[in-house]
């Protein structure tokens, strides 16, 4: 039976001591499980334990068949579309950051037709926008009039803004809103707090309850993800996992996605808790596809090229291509944004390499029915 | 033989079959091999998910690779609910797609498992407004049942999880099905290699539906070669009619009706 949300969820880990887990996990005990075929979510922490960096080509192996078995050679392409960067918040990590002195912007509708337009002739049906959290420069109301307008342009649309309530998810996929994307940044509260230590995105319950708060609406894609570097990676990569996967097994209609990002270099002058390397993020998308074979693996311009096109081949589904993450940056380019991103490729250039490693391009992938 | 084949023809929605292997196109790695590979099957009918096709798009629509010799049939991949399978339906008819439309209303995305429930109530709508309608189900008979009263063209039951490649998991259910209904029975999903095809043809499924099968051989020309002639080979059998299967059990050496014959002597 699933808790009542995932907060009480996460509270049955919290005794869980990962070290003492980890201290004793052995090569034969990953050999044991990668050798299930469906997995516990005991056996996705066993596949994130150091001992698993050992077995890490099985993994990739495993990921990789499951990856093919059920979304064919096939790759979801994305862009996101910054349209606001005023934001409330004091995240110590970004580059919109309140306190942060930047030249900030709010795309008007006509500005948004016009970036609109630029996305739209890349061949892209779907369309990501982002925003900062402010009530005064960017609430519900004008994110919902910038979503009619890319109606015109776009088959799907998906939002990757701030924490909204209830009523205002509803109000969402009325309008033809139908994913949504809620990174939790960092699950472990007291690092959270430390973290955000301002604006409303201080509010952890709030934000840890927004993907489910979305399920309810009606939305038909959720995607989940930690920030890592902002806390212990193993830790964070287990309750992003069970995150996804109490989601997925309570709203069953709903699509879950997990996206993997690294932190980035940015305008704000944070170091990394801790540092994810290659091998760490290889075992990482290689348990998440293992444990939850259904569920959208996202990969962004946060990662080079180079490991971009070998994470496609073992269980990434969806990846972004011709981006800025600057506010109006697909009309005027990009003049720095919320992070530094490691691929500039454009959507072609993407396509290009998708079609040479044996995958099709999608470039839409659901139909707006409103 | 040959007569045989010839006299039997699979008729759906008043159109004659070419074959009885229909192919799927969600999982090819590149839309532009489709046509060959849809042709080294003989397939007769090709299924697309029309939360695929781009019409509007400077990018490529997978409608544009679908063979002009093989039957369309747009299907509602992505429909939630009996009333997104039916808007799906109507935008498809709207772009032109003709009026086959195979239902899928899928609300579990860990297995993929349809609603029958919902697939019926899309069914019992779309057939009156004029559709040919092909729904998915999980095979159930009540269910198909009153999918064949509400004036389905066919039943696609599946055999295992889409996707799963696991083979004839249900086959008792589906022999029900197919002893029990007067429609085409067209097994769909799970199925994984061409000797399972054969199997259900054997069972007397009228046709087989594959997409994950092909799509992901090494060589999916081939692959799809291999399924036409197991689907052709499997009808056959069925058709030339099943020899009895002999347990392999030796007889017992003290027969259970023994009796009968002394009471004889």
């Amino acid at each position: 039976m699933s808790s009542e949300n995932f907060l009480a969820e996460k509270q049955f880990y919290n005794h869980l001591d990962f070290k003492d887990f980890f201290a004793h996990v052995t090569p034969q005990t990953v050999q044991q499980t990668l050798s299930k075929e469906h997995l516990t979510r005991k056996d996705f922490l066993v596949l994130l334990s150091p001992a698993a960096q050992d077995c890490l080509e099985e993994m990739a192996q495993r990921s990789r068949y499951e990856t093919i078995k059920n979304f064919g050679y096939t790759m979801q392409l994305f862009t996101p579309m910054y349209i606001a960067d005023y934001c409330d918040n004091l995240c110590v990590y970004c580059g919109f950051n309140h306190k942060n002195t930047i030249s900030r912007r709010c795309l008007n509708m006509d500005e948004i037709k016009i970036e609109a337009a630029n996305i739209a002739q890349t061949g892209l049906r779907n369309i990501l926008i982002l925003t900062g959290e402010s009530q005064k420069y960017s609430p519900v109301d004008y994110i919902l009039e910038a979503v009619q307008v890319l109606h015109d342009y776009f088959d799907s649309i998906a939002i990757e803004v701030y924490s909204f309530s209830q009523a205002d998810y509803n109000r969402a996929v009325q309008a033809g809103v139908d994913g949504m994307t809620m990174f939790q940044e960092c699950y472990n509260k007291k690092v959270y707090q430390s973290l955000h230590p301002g604006g409303p995105k201080a509010n952890y319950e709030f934000r840890l309850d927004a993907p489910e708060r979305a399920c309810r609406a009606g939305m038909r894609n959720v995607n989940i993800g930690a920030l890592l570097g902002l806390n212990e990676w193993r830790e964070e990569a287990f309750f992003t996992g069970i995150h996804a996967d109490y989601l997925q097994h309570k709203y069953k209609e709903v699509e879950i996605a997990v996206s993997t990002p690294r932190i980035c270099p940015c305008s704000a002058d944070y170091k990394p808790l801790s540092l994810v390397n290659d091998h760490d993020l290889v075992q990482y998308i290689t348990a998440l596809r293992i444990f939850l074979p259904r569920a959208g693996l996202t990969l962004s311009t946060r990662e080079k090229p180079q490991m971009r096109d070998n994470l496609i081949k073992i269980g990434i589904t969806k990846i972004s291509g011709g981006v800025t993450v600057a506010v109006g940056g697909h009309t005027k380019g990009d003049d720095g944004g919320q992070f530094k991103i490691s691929d500039e490729r454009s959507i072609p250039q993407m396509a290009k390499m998708l079609y040479a490693q044996g995958y099709q391009p999608v470039y839409k992938d659901w139909q707006t029915l409103i | 033989m040959i007569q045989m084949m010839n006299d039997d023809k699979l008729i759906i929605g008043k159109k004659i079959l070419k074959s009885r292997l229909l192919i799927g196109t969600g999982k090819f790695p590149n839309n532009k091999k489709m046509p060959a590979i849809i042709h080294a099957g003989d397939a007769a009918v090709v299924t697309v998910a029309l939360r695929r096709a781009n019409e509007h798009s400077q990018s490529e629509n997978i409608l544009d690779y679908i063979p002009d010799d093989v039957i369309l049939m747009p299907n509602t991949s992505g429909a939630r609910t009996a009333d997104e399978a039916i808007r799906i339906a109507h935008l498809s008819k709207a772009m032109g797609c003709g009026d086959w439309i195979k239902i899928e209303v899928i609300a579990d995305n860990r297995y993929l498992l349809p609603d029958n429930q919902e697939t019926l109530k899309a069914t019992q709508l779309l057939v009156k407004e004029g559709f040919t309608v092909l729904p998915y189900i999980s095979p159930d008979l009540m269910t198909a049942k009153h999918l064949a009263d509400a004036g389905a063209a066919a039943i696609m039951p599946l055999a295992a999880p889409i996707g799963s490649n696991r083979g004839l998991r249900t086959k008792e259910l589906l022999k029900i099905i197919i002893d029990e209904i007067d429609l085409p029975i067209i097994v769909d999903a799970g199925i994984g290699k061409p000797s399972e095809a054969a199997e259900c043809m054997e069972l007397g499924a009228a046709a087989i539906l594959t997409n994950t099968a092909v799509a992901t051989a090494n060589a999916p020309q081939q692959m799809a070669a291999a399924f036409s002639l197991a689907v052709k080979a499997g009808r056959i059998a069925f058709l030339a009619g099943m020899g009895r299967t002999s347990s392999i059990r030796a007889s017992a050496s003290s027969p259970l009706t023994g009796f009968l014959r002394k009471e004889a002597n």
